[in-house]
């Protein structure tokens, strides 16, 4: 009972990390399946088919390079245009200024069902071609607003003087920008350019409604359900969940090291 | 090392700042000299920051201009000045090392062989061994120190400090005060530093200016200040003064004679602020520190000619060298005295008939017209 009390905080963290690993942890065990049917829902026995042959399923790897390059691009886009509002936004006292703080937040509170009807009115409205490009424009303008949102809370934490003192030191307002004010945003640009990446990847709803004939990773998930789901999903899904999980180690491995190598 | 080429004073000629319908700094006209060390000392909101911000280019003034020598760098944008600023908050580039900071200013100019520089400038602030930090890494006065190497380092015409000791504790602040006094003897640059704290204006300047509500109210020398203020805000910033309301009786010759409540006293004529005239009213000014307290039964052992002032002794507290005694008297309230503790008499104690006695040369003037309270309360913290 002591012991219980004494290690409380531990066990319900432990249970909490169990309650948030647990569906990882099937779809990692299913990614060594051999199913005997078309659906991958019963465990039949250990097999590495679907490791060595990642891309074994039609159109897979297609949907997943399309996906990739979509996140990619529209990480890019976003990140651009969003840390340049978000420095106008602190920065610069302009007409409409209260307007555009609000409203660039309307993608995250509107209901993403909404947004991508109203999407797919707009673009068929103006005769657009659905695919590629209506998709990355869709997903650029979501990604938008959390890139916004996550610069311009490091920016406005930043002490102004920090850039004066520059400039009083013989920085010249490009030398300042390079040298003082985007360094120290760098984080939070970071951090926005990572969570579009993310909600890109595996943005559904928006994308479903606005891409045509393209198929993009999650759609590919999402229409191979109905049908049967193949082990390679497992894989692919495993993989990533794998590579994640080594980019953040590696980031805190070079966190220690660095901080180990300055003298205390 | 100091080097006084002529010329290379600071002269700011009818320079005002206004932000919309609030004046911050009234048109004022000031010159620095080369090799100063020069206080603006004020409460917050006295316009001192502003006036520094205006030569530093940090903030445009509204009119007048800023010379440096005998260059108009009024126009000039704050990387185009010779001039460097030590910023309140220390201003340290969060992401640099100590190293890299320092050396922020060589580099910019595009010096390539900085290292002997940054060595010897850490030297010069004993921070040689703390260059490969980061600096919240370092404590607060460290990073002041860096502050001030960062600037100094750049050799500029001039040296700005914006309360550059504001954060740091009392000990720590006495300490880099006598440092940056070092410092600026040393290395011979001009330095103005602004500060809301008396003291410290007092101890590290040669010339302070004391500012209030967007004008100077009167500059000089330390001694000078305190000595013979001008104005009751001097006079009450500085230090403290006790100012006893009093009738002219006569102004004819050296000495001026004055009463209040029954009492006369004298003081000379040439330290009146204003032209006494017989029957007009004036501010009799005399710090705390020239009283001598005596109980009031030994009131003929006070020599004659010095002035004499009866009271009761309301308060007194002991602060290890000097006792400081809050005496009432028909002349005044609350009447500051502080005595050293050479002998302490046991007789001065709370509720005591006292008599007040000062050298009348000790007496300074002030004209009768203004706030007799001006500058008291305004002594506090902050920026």
């Amino acid at each position: 009972m002591r012991w219980l009390r004494r290690n409380l905080v531990t066990v319900l963290g432990l249970l909490t990390l169990a309650y948030l690993l647990l569906p990882n942890v099937v779809v990692t065990v299913f990614s060594f399946n051999n199913p005997s049917g078309r659906f991958n829902y019963a465990w039949q026995e250990f097999s590495l088919d679907a490791w060595k042959d990642p891309c074994g399923v039609a159109d897979l790897c297609g949907s997943l390079a399309l996906s990739l390059q979509i996140a990619l691009w529209a990480t890019l886009g976003a990140t651009l245009l969003g840390a340049a509002i978000a420095f106008a936004l602190v920065r610069y006292r302009f007409r409409a200024r209260g307007a555009v703080n609000s409203l660039i937040f309307m993608p995250m509170a509107m209901p993403e069902i909404v947004m991508a009807a109203s999407l797919l009115a707009l673009f068929l409205n103006m005769g657009v071609e659905l695919g590629f490009w209506t998709i990355l424009i869709a997903h650029v303008m979501f990604c938008l607003s959390f890139v916004v949102a996550a610069v311009k809370a490091r920016v406005l934490s930043m002490d102004p003087r920090l850039e004066e003192a520059a400039r009083d030191l013989y920085a010249s307002p490009v030398q300042t920008f390079l040298r003082v004010t985007l360094p120290i945003a760098a984080p939070g640009i970071a951090a926005g350019a990572l969570l579009s990446f993310a909600l890109s990847f595996d943005d559904f709803i928006i994308t479903n409604f606005n891409s045509g004939n393209t198929v993009t990773f999650p759609m590919f998930v999402w229409g191979s359900a109905q049908r049967g789901t193949p082990v390679q999903i497992n894989v692919i899904g495993t993989a990533m969940f794998v590579i994640a999980v080594l980019v953040v180690l590696a980031a805190q491995i070079v966190g220690n090291r660095r901080k180990k190598a300055q003298p205390k | 090392m100091t080097d006084k080429t002529a010329g290379g004073d600071v002269r700011l000629a009818g320079i005002s700042k206004h932000y919309g319908t609030f004046t911050a700094v009234h048109p004022l006209d000031l010159t620095i000299p080369q090799g100063s060390f020069f206080a603006l000392l004020g409460a917050s909101g006295c316009g001192k920051t502003t006036t520094l911000r205006m030569i530093a280019g940090l903030e445009e003034p509204s009119t007048g201009t800023v010379h440096l020598g005998d260059r108009d760098v009024t126009q000039l944008p704050p990387y185009k000045r010779p001039v460097n600023t030590v910023f309140q908050s220390y201003a340290l580039f969060p992401h640099l090392s100590i190293f890299e900071n320092v050396a922020f200013g060589l580099r910019r100019r595009g010096i390539k062989s900085v290292k002997k520089q940054v060595e010897d400038m850490l030297e010069l602030v004993e921070l040689g061994q703390f260059a490969q930090r980061k600096p919240h890494q370092l404590s607060g006065g460290q990073q002041q120190r860096v502050a001030v190497a960062r600037a100094l380092i750049n050799h500029p015409q001039v040296l700005l400090l914006d309360e550059p000791l504001g954060a740091l504790d009392l000990k720590l602040r006495r300490q880099m005060q006598l440092e940056l006094k070092r410092i600026q003897t040393e290395v011979g640059i001009t330095f103005v530093h602004v500060t809301h704290d008396q003291e410290e204006a007092m101890t590290m300047a040669d010339t302070v200016a004391v500012m209030n509500g967007g004008r100077v109210e009167q500059l000089g020398a330390p001694a000078e200040l305190y000595e013979n203020p001008r104005t009751t805000f001097v006079a009450n910033f500085l230090g403290t003064s006790n100012l006893i309301e009093a009738e002219v009786l006569e102004a004819g010759g050296d000495d001026v004679t004055v009463a209040s409540a029954g009492t006369k006293l004298r003081l000379p004529r040439a330290r009146c602020s204003t032209a006494p005239k017989a029957g007009g009213r004036l501010l009799v000014g005399v710090r705390p520190e020239k009283i001598s307290l005596v109980p009031a039964a030994e009131e003929g052992s006070v020599a004659a000619g010095r002035n004499k002032v009866p009271g009761r002794i309301a308060d007194s507290s002991f602060i290890g060298v000097s006792t400081q005694f809050v005496v009432d008297s028909p002349v005044c309230p609350e009447l500051e005295v502080y005595v050293q503790n050479i002998e302490r008499d046991d007789r001065l104690v709370p509720g005591a008939e006292v008599v007040l006695h000062w050298n009348p040369e000790h007496t300074f003037g002030l004209d009768a017209a203004q706030d007799i309270d001006a500058g008291v309360e305004t002594v506090e913290e902050g920026a």
